[in-house]
This record gives C-alpha cells, sequence and structure tokens, in this order.
C-alpha cells in the first residue's frame, strides 16, 4: 500500500470541539466513477487476486461489469453526411483555386466554423472513401482527380494561413445584406450578416447585434465596433499566377506587382463595402430612432417639468404674496383692534385701582383707625401713611385681591388682621420695609 | 494490504515457458524478454535489427523480412508488403491505403483486404489477405526470438494502440495462432510504456498522472493514464493518423527534392523508384540529425542519371519541419483537455515510439509543461530509456508476469468483472497547519477503489491536535509575474517586452467539502501522527490516527454510497 510522506503540521484541535467519540463523520465521499483499469503490471494483478479471491463472478456481474463504464475512444470515423453531387466528383483537381473546398471535404454547412478537428475527421472520412485504390478495387476507372481534390482541399485548410486566404474569398459564408423588400425580423435578418462579416475580426469575440431590447449602450458600442473594424481579410488567394521560371525575370515581377495592386485595391473596396454596410444598417436601425425619440422625449419631458415647476413656484409665490397681504391686513386691524382695547383695559384697570385704593382707605376710615373712640390726627395720620405706603408698594394685582379681601371681612378687628396680614406678607416679600410702617406691624 | 509482488527474480526454470513481448508496429516491430535478473531487453534479429520494419518482400519464391524487405521498396515495390498493421481486422471500405501508396497496393477481395503478391517464379500475382500477411510477419519475429533465446517461444503479449477494436483484437489473435503464436494477453501501448519505466524500480510508484506521447512512422497516438498504486487507468485518449515520422521524411525529401530539381532540372519525386531512394535516404538523414547538428545524404543515380550529395543542418531542418512539430504539440495538448485536466497536471510525460528520438519534439513538449514535470525522452532526460523499445519492454514485462498463468486466469483477471473499478472522482486529504485551506492529499483523484494511503503528519507544539478529512479540488490560480524590481525605464521597447510576459499559473488544492475530522488529545511536543484512510468498494471511509510509537489515537468510519461489492 502507498505511503504519503508529508511530515506537515496538523491544526490545532480548535476550541469547544466535542465529540463522543473523538470522531465526527461529517458527508460521504463523492459518488464515484467506473473506469477500467489496464490489466496490467505486477500491482494491477495483486489486486485482481485480491477481487477474484474474495468472490466468484456470476454471469450478471460479468455483464454489469461491462456497462456503465467510462469510454476513453471517440466513436469511429462514421458516415459521410453531406451527399456528393456528381458535379462536385467530376472537378478538375487543376482547378483548386476555384474549387469549394468545405464542400470536398463534405463541410458545406460548416465553412469557416469548422474546427481543425472536423477538418481532420472530414478529410479521414473522404480519404477512406475515395483513395485511387478503393476505387480501383470497386471497378471504377482508376482516375484519383477527386483524390487529388481532396488532398488539396485538405492542404489548404490544415495550414492556418492559407485557410483565412482562402476564408477570406469563401463566396458562399458571406451574408447579403436582407434588400428593403426583405420579410422577417430585422435584427435576425441582420444578425446574420453581421455574424458572417465578424469572420474577418482580429479582435474576438465580436459585440452581438442584440435586438430591440438591446440598451443603448450596447447598440452605440457595436456600431462603434464597426466603424473602427479591424480585419484580417486578405485577397491573395486572388493573386494571378506568378511564373515560376527565372527567365521572365521582367515578366514575373509586373505580375506581382499587379497582384499587389490588385490585392490593395480589393482590400479598400472591402473597407468601403463593410462601412457602407454599416451606415445602411444602421439608417434603418429603428432603434437609433427609437433612442433619439427617446431622448427628445427626454429632454422634452424635462423642459415640460422645468415648465410645470416655474408656473408652480409662480404660483406659489402668487398665493404667499397675497396671503401676506391678507395677513398683514388681518395683523393690522388686530393691531388696532387691541391698542383700542389695552386703552381700555388700562382704563378700566386705572379705575379699578382708583376704586380699590378708595376701598383701602374706606376700610380704614370704617374701622376707625384700629382705635376706639376717637380717633387722633396723628393715628389717623399715620394708619393713612400706612395703607399709603402699602398702596405705593402693591401691584394693581394684588390690591384688587387685598380690596375684595377687605371687602369680605367687614369689622374692625378683622379689617386690621386684614391690613396686618398683608403689610406682613409684603414685608416678607421685600416689597416693604418694617421699619416703614407705622401702625401696622405686627411687632 | 500486502507488499507489492514484484516480477519474477529467479531464472526461469528450464521446463517453464520462455515468453516475449512483441510490439507490432505498422511501421516497426519489436520482440523482448525478460531476462534472468528481471531485466526487459529488446532482442536484435539475425540482422541485428532491434527495430524490425514490419515489411515483408517477395522476390520470387523467396521472402525477405525487416530492413532487407523495406530495401526493396526501390526495385520491388508491388511486391513489398509495408505499413500493414492498421489494415487486419478492418473491412476493406474503412482502412486507409494512403500509407501503402508505394508500395504493394491493398486489394478488395471479398471484402477481406488482400495485396496481390508474385510469390512464384512465374509472374502471376496471387492475393495474399492481410490475415496471412500478418501471421508471416508474426511468424518471423517468433523465429528470430527462438533463434536468440535458443528455446521454444510458449507465448507473447502483444501491444496495440488504444483504438484497437474487438475485431481488430481477435483477427491479430487468429493471425497468431495461425504462425503457432499463443498471445498471451494483449495490452494497449501506452500502459506498455508507463510499465517499462515504472518497472524499473522494485517499489509501488508514487501517484502520478502520466501522459504518454507515442510518435511513430505513420500516426501519433497520445494518453493520459492515471498510475495510483502502481494501477494503470487511462483517463483520455487522442489519435493522428496523418501524422508521424513518415511527415517528417516527407519534409526532408521536399527540401532535397527542390535542392536537386535546382540542381538537375529533375525532379526526383516524379520518378517512383527515385522517390523511393530519396525517401529512404531522408529518413537515414532525419535519424542522424537525431544525434548530430548535420546530416549528409548521398545518393548515387538517385534520378536522371544524376548522383545527389548534400548535407543539411539541424536547425534548417527543425524550421522546416515546424508545422509537423506544431501538430505534434496540439495533439498533447488536446489529449490533456479531453481529460479535463490542465497541462499542470501532468506529472511525468513519456515520450515512445521512434521519432521520439527528435531532439525539439521532446523540447518543444517540454516547455508545454511547467519545469516540475518529467519529461521522459533520449533529449531531455539522461536516464530515458530508449523510446523505441518502450512497447516492447513493457509487453516482456507483462509476459513475465502472467508466464506461469494458465488461459482461464489470464482471461478472469483481465475481465471487466475485475478491471472495472469505481475511481474516486475528487482528491481525499487532510487539512494542515498554516495557509488558508490547503491540505495534503492522500487518495489522488481517479484512484480505484478498494485503496488505502497513510501519511505521517507532525505535532510541533504538542498538545490537542485535529485531523480534518475533506475532498478537495484543484484549482489553477492565474497570476501577473511579479514586477521587475528596479524601475526600468519607460521606453517603448520595455514596455512591450513586459506585455509579453505570460501569467504565472499554479496549482492549488481547495478544501471543498469537510468529510469527517478526528481529534487526538495531549499529543507530546514534537511527536507525530500517522494517519490512514481506507477507502472501500463501496467508498466507505474508515479513518484511523494514531500517535506514532504512543497509545493516543482517534478512529472511525464515514459510510459510503455505492452499493456494495
Ligand atoms: N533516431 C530517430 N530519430 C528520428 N526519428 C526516428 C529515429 N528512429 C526512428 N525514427 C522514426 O520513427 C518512426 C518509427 O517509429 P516506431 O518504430 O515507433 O514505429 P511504429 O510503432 O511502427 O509506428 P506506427 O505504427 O505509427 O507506424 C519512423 O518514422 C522512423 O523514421
Amino acid at each position: 500500500m502507498a505511503s504519503v510522506k508529508s511530515l506537515r503540521p496538523l491544526p490545532a484541535l480548535p476550541e469547544g470541539w466535542s465529540a463522543e467519540s473523538n470522531f465526527i463523520a461529517h458527508a460521504p465521499l463523492s459518488a464515484s466513477v467506473h473506469r477500467k483499469l489496464e490489466p496490467v503490471g505486477p500491482h494491477f494483478l495483486a489486486h485482481a487476486r485480491r477481487k477474484r479471491h474474495s468472490r466468484t463472478f456470476s454471469e450478471d456481474d460479468r455483464i454489469q461489469a461491462s456497462q456503465n463504464v467510462k469510454s476513453v475512444e471517440d466513436d469511429d470515423v462514421g458516415e459521410i453526411s453531406e451527399p456528393e453531387s456528381p458535379l462536385l466528383l467530376q472537378r478538375d483537381p487543376k482547378d483548386w483555386k476555384n474549387q469549394d473546398h468545405y464542400a470536398v471535404l463534405g463541410l458545406s454547412k460548416y465553412r469557416y466554423k469548422a474546427t481543425d478537428e472536423q477538418i481532420k475527421k472530414a478529410h479521414r472520412k473522404k480519404v477512406l472513401k475515395h483513395h485511387p485504390d478503393k476505387r480501383a478495387a470497386s471497378g471504377a476507372t482508376e482516375d484519383d482527380s477527386f483524390f487529388k481534390c481532396i488532398q488539396k482541399a485538405m492542404e489548404v485548410l490544415s495550414d492556418p494561413a492559407r485557410r483565412r486566404q482562402f476564408d477570406s474569398v469563401d463566396e458562399d459564408a458571406n451574408r447579403d445584406p436582407p434588400t428593403k423588400k426583405a420579410k422577417g425580423n430585422f435584427f435576425k435578418l441582420w444578425s446574420v450578416v453581421f455574424e458572417s462579416e465578424a469572420r474577418f475580426s482580429k479582435n474576438q469575440p465580436v459585440p452581438k447585434f442584440g435586438d430591440e431590447k438591446s440598451t443603448e449602450q450596447a447598440v452605440e458600442e457595436f456600431y462603434n465596433f464597426w466603424y473602427n473594424f479591424d480585419s484580417w481579410r486578405t485577397f491573395e488567394y486572388l493573386d494571378e499566377d506568378v511564373p515560376d521560371d527565372n527567365e521572365n525575370r521582367d515578366q514575373k515581377r509586373s505580375v506581382e506587382r499587379k497582384n499587389k495592386a490588385s490585392r490593395t485595391k480589393r482590400k479598400t473596396e472591402d473597407t468601403a463595402r463593410l462601412r457602407k454596410l454599416v451606415d445602411d444598417c444602421q439608417n434603418l436601425d429603428t432603434r437609433i430612432k427609437a433612442f433619439r425619440d427617446a431622448k427628445k422625449k427626454q429632454r422634452n419631458a424635462k423642459r415640460d417639468a422645468r415648465d410645470a415647476e416655474e408656473k408652480r413656484v409662480a404660483e406659489e409665490a402668487r398665493i404667499k404674496a397675497e396671503e401676506d397681504k391678507k395677513r398683514k391686513e388681518e395683523e393690522e386691524v388686530a393691531a388696532k383692534a387691541s391698542k383700542e382695547s389695552s386703552k381700555k383695559a388700562k382704563e378700566a384697570a386705572k379705575t379699578a385701582v382708583k376704586k380699590n385704593k378708595r376701598v383701602l382707605k374706606g376700610s380704614v376710615k370704617d374701622a376707625n383707625y384700629f382705635v376706639s373712640g376717637i380717633a387722633s390726627p396723628d393715628v389717623i395720620d399715620k394708619v393713612l401713611s400706612d395703607v399709603e405706603l402699602i398702596i405705593a408698594k402693591i401691584d394693581a394685582e394684588d390690591l384688587g385681591v387685598f380690596a375684595k379681601k377687605l371687602e369680605a371681612n367687614k369689622g374692625a378687628d378683622a379689617v386690621k388682621a386684614t391690613y396686618l396680614a398683608q403689610a406682613s406678607g409684603m414685608v416678607s416679600k421685600g416689597l416693604i420695609k418694617a421699619g416703614e410702617l407705622k401702625i401696622l406691624t405686627s411687632a | 494490504m500486502s507488499a507489492a509482488p514484484s516480477p519474477p527474480a529467479s531464472p526461469p526454470e528450464s521446463d517453464s515457458k520462455t515468453v516475449i513481448g512483441i510490439a507490432f508496429g505498422n511501421t516497426n516491430s519489436s520482440i523482448a524478454y525478460t531476462s534472468p535478473d528481471g531485466k526487459a531487453e529488446v532482442i536484435a534479429n539475425e540482422e541485428g535489427d532491434r527495430q524490425i520494419p514490419s515489411v515483408l518482400s517477395y522476390i520470387g519464391s523467396e521472402e525477405y523480412h525487416g530492413a532487407q524487405a523495406k530495401s526493396h521498396l526501390v526495385r520491388n515495390a508491388k511486391n513489398t508488403v509495408c505499413y500493414f498493421r492498421d489494415f487486419l481486422g478492418k473491412s476493406f471500405a474503412s482502412i486507409d491505403p494512403t500509407n501503402s501508396h508505394t508500395s504493394a497496393h491493398p486489394v478488395d477481395v471479398g471484402g477481406t483486404t488482400s495485396f496481390n503478391l508474385q510469390q512464384t517464379e512465374d509472374e502471376t500475382a496471387t492475393p495474399v489477405s492481410i490475415s496471412e500477411i500478418t501471421t508471416r510477419h508474426l511468424l518471423r519475429l517468433k523465429d528470430s526470438a527462438s533463434d536468440f533465446l535458443g528455446s521454444k517461444i510458449g507465448g507473447a503479449v502483444i501491444t496495440v494502440p488504444t483504438d484497437f477494436t474487438d475485431a481488430q483484437r481477435s483477427a491479430l489473435i487468429a493471425a497468431a495462432k495461425a504462425a503457432d503464436l499463443e498471445v498471451l494477453q494483449i495490452i494497449h501501448e501506452p500502459v506498455a510504456a508507463c510499465l517499462a519505466y515504472d518497472a524499473r524500480n522494485n517499489t509501488i510508484p508514487t501517484d502520478k498522472t502520466i501522459l504518454v506521447v507515442d510518435l511513430g512512422g505513420t500516426r501519433c497516438d497520445a494518453a493520459v493514464v492515471s498510475s495510483r498504486g502502481g494501477m494503470y487507468t487511462i483517463i483520455a485518449t487522442a489519435h493522428d493518423y496523418e501524422l508521424g515520422g513518415l511527415q517528417l521524411d516527407q519534409v526532408l525529401v521536399d527540401h532535397f527534392a527542390k535542392e536537386f530539381l535546382k540542381r538537375n532540372k529533375v525532379d526526383p519525386r516524379e520518378d517512383a523508384r527515385s522517390l523511393a531512394k530519396l525517401k529512404l535516404e531522408a529518413e537515414g538523414t532525419k535519424r542522424t540529425l537525431s544525434l548530430g547538428n548535420s546530416a549528409t545524404i548521398s545518393i548515387e543515380s538517385l534520378a536522371g542519371g544524376y548522383d545527389f550529395h548534400s548535407t543539411v543542418n539541424r536547425l534548417r531542418y527543425e524550421m522546416l519541419a515546424k508545422k509537423v512539430f506544431d501538430q505534434i504539440v496540439g495533439l498533447a495538448e488536446s489529449v490533456v483537455t479531453k481529460a479535463e485536466l490542465d497541462l499542470l497536471d501532468i506529472d511525468e510525460v513519456i515520450l515512445s515510439g521512434g521519432t521520439s528520438h527528435t531532439p525539439k519534439i521532446a523540447s518543444r513538449l517540454a516547455q508545454i509543461f511547467p519545469v516540475t514535470t518529467q519529461i521522459n525522452a533520449p533529449a531531455t532526460s539522461a536516464v530515458a530509456l530508449n523510446p523505441s523499445e518502450l512497447s516492447a519492454r513493457g509487453a516482456a514485462i507483462q509476459a513475465s508476469l502472467i508466464a506461469e498463468f494458465d488461459q482461464e486466469d489470464i482471461e478472469q483477471s483481465t475481465h471487466p468483472a475485475v478491471t472495472v473499478a469505481p475511481h474516486l472522482v475528487k482528491s481525499v486529504g487532510v487539512v494542515i497547519d498554516g495557509a488558508d485551506d490547503s491540505f495534503q492529499t492522500l487518495l489522488e483523484a481517479q484512484t480505484a477503489v478498494p485503496a488505502r494511503r497513510t501519511a505521517q503528519f507532525i505535532v510541533p507544539n504538542g498538545g490537542d491536535v485535529i485531523v480534518k478529512i475533506c475532498e478537495g479540488v484543484r484549482e489553477i490560480v492565474v497570476s501577473k509575474p511579479e514586477a521587475k524590481p528596479n524601475g526600468v525605464k519607460d521606453d517603448d521597447d520595455s514596455e512591450e517586452e513586459e506585455e509579453e510576459e505570460a501569467d504565472v499559473r499554479n496549482r492549488v488544492f481547495k478544501v471543498e467539502r469537510v468529510v469527517a475530522e478526528a481529534a487526538v488529545r495531549g499529543v507530546e511536543k514534537g511527536s507525530k501522527i500517522e494517519v490512514t484512510l481506507n477507502v472501500g468498494s463501496d467508498l466507505a471511509l474508515s479513518v484511523a490516527a494514531r500517535v506514532v510509537g504512543g497509545q493516543q489515537g482517534a478512529r472511525g468510519t464515514v459510510e459510503g454510497t455505492d452499493k456494495k461489492e
């Protein structure tokens, strides 16, 4: 049994880890996949011995074991899927430049999309069928021209540079832009055009054409991409053959020059073609108008909103001004009224004070100046001076309350007591100094 | 589990069967045996060839084989049979006759692939079936082996490509039987190559993922093999039937032909005999270029009565052959992708087949793998075995292992009931202290169960430790290469260089799922803990952790999900 040398440190047991038996089973191992062990080598033979030792296998076991095994070999090469037209089979290999290499290999459907693997497999299928020895065996002529076509197709398509040259001029992979009258979904129609053009892009992946739901940003990016398209398309494939012999140097050079010129011309034309194609599409692209409309609408909506806001502000200002005016008027009226009423109140208060003062003075007189018998002018003077003092120091409100008390408590003693209480209250409040009073002190 | 059985070390008893390994290729075949001291050796035939061309040629009633027959391709092409292995067991409709173009052509005789050959003094050709051709070839190989070993051959293990169908196997067994050769077992070429390497040591090979690239004459095959506990499982294969040494020969043929054409205004490729001469010599030149920096070619009266002498240096050749090399590298990459692996997952590359002698192929392959990947080829490793011999050696080792088995035994042991086994899909290992989520793999993904692995860990500080068993996934972490330490001036050149610097790709294991936890308490400082994981055929996992030389430990079991076998 194999042993792994590790000698790396184990982590410390986390705080609070607990299990009854120092062991926790969390989850089973992931499901296995059934594969075939190669019945080779000493370790396999040991395995076989163990496995055979533990049991005998029933027919069922043996059948079942052969099923569900992950296979590692690909399926057989299979059948050629595309029918081979008689025209194709009769092609002259010398005319290979005009041959559809994809059709020859049965890959018409795939064209530039065919993977290297597909090309390899397709080629093999064709070789198995069309090899001259096979044809000879089936009694056909020894004609190996189609086989040569197959080899030529493979030669071109298996070389990345030459395949690009061919793909560059592979008309059958081109998708013409839809005509004005073309029926169908605009986006689908143009998508295929751009998908086909995209094969020439040096930058991959190429943005998708999208549909009516595409965002403005995506559409913008799409057109930007196509207006800045970086294409590897070349036109070498259409070159005129350069004479191979050394004798005709001048002619050779002239053909080379001509080829170079026509490559450049074609490339320029192609760039212009693509530009026009993108222009045309953009002009027809309803999304562009829709985005413009939406923008306009948005702009209009903004303006409307601004107008409405202005109106609202003006209206608000007008209402406010009106309200202000009204309030001012009201305030003025109220002020006037309050002024009048306060005047009245003041007058009323004045009369009340006068009246209350009279009550005060009257009450001491009624109480015979707090003496029995005839009050001496001196006493009268003193009492009145005290009363005056109180009147002078008392505020209008207290005066009212005091006057009311005096009116309520008739009789000399009661009046005196009331006076004394008032006087001492005022003394304690600090309104009057105790010494100022002559008679109305409790001391 | 018991210790690994080792190949029989004792010399075979005189009465025991003499068994051999045969590599049967389209281009070459070789025979090997296991010597009394347990070493596999490739046998040279009477002519001294260890790579015996799989060619038969007839002149009059005389049969020629191997290198001699191959030389007849110049004068006797029509009566020389080449590159026929892949025709065996196939209908005429499904064979590719391309490589027979310059030798006897296959013909259809009632659906059976045959060759019309003159085998008598008179000029009439009679059809010889592919089975008969194979029988004659195997008979010659068997006789060579028997001559060399001085005893009757009791049986052979024969290698075939992984895409060999049951029909092809049956046809091979029947053809061998007709040559009075018992086929003990048919094994796959890439696995034979693995065995040839692993048998060098008597220990159990460490678990590894091997890419075997078999580059022959007419085809190239690649296989990803996972080697677990010394057992092999093929994970993916890829084949290219139009790629091989012949394409490299063609590169030189075209190169020399152009040179000849320029000098003599005659294209040697337009005459069958001239072409055959040039092909034979170009192949020799190609082989020389595997060793030296330049090679000469020298052909008398190549075409139009002109002789041809030339040299080519290796650099030139490698430039011309770049496209072929690209395709070989592409094949290697494609099989790794097919196995759903990354190039970083390949621990070892074995280059097998004659074309693997080409230094540039080995170095081109070495370039796409990390430096830690062992590239077993003569150009990249001093201890590499001869790539032309790997299949035959592997077959010979297997033959010696099963020499004493009877037919029934072999049949039973190679039946799917024994060979098909559940394989783990995730690596299982133990979390180690330190970097986040890092863990030590004990059982690699693609390990067949039942399987058991043990590893030792350390407890540097003592105390309580946790043995956390989990399944992991391999991730490829891509990071930018570290910026150059001293800020180089920002001129355009250096910027471009920086852009070209490739990302650094690293392979890391991440814990995906915790399967079980075990606690080992009160471990003494500096002790070792041995963890054993045992997975049953039902995927039940039992865990045992114990302190080495101590009493403490923990054990437990996680139930399996698969049905018990
Ligand atoms: N030293 C060498 N350098 C380069 N190429 C070599 C060398 N030795 C042999 N070869 C080439 O290896 C090829 C033969 O490979 P090999 O012996 O593995 O054949 P094979 O297994 O029969 O191949 P296949 O079945 O694919 O035809 C030939 O093309 C031969 O030229």
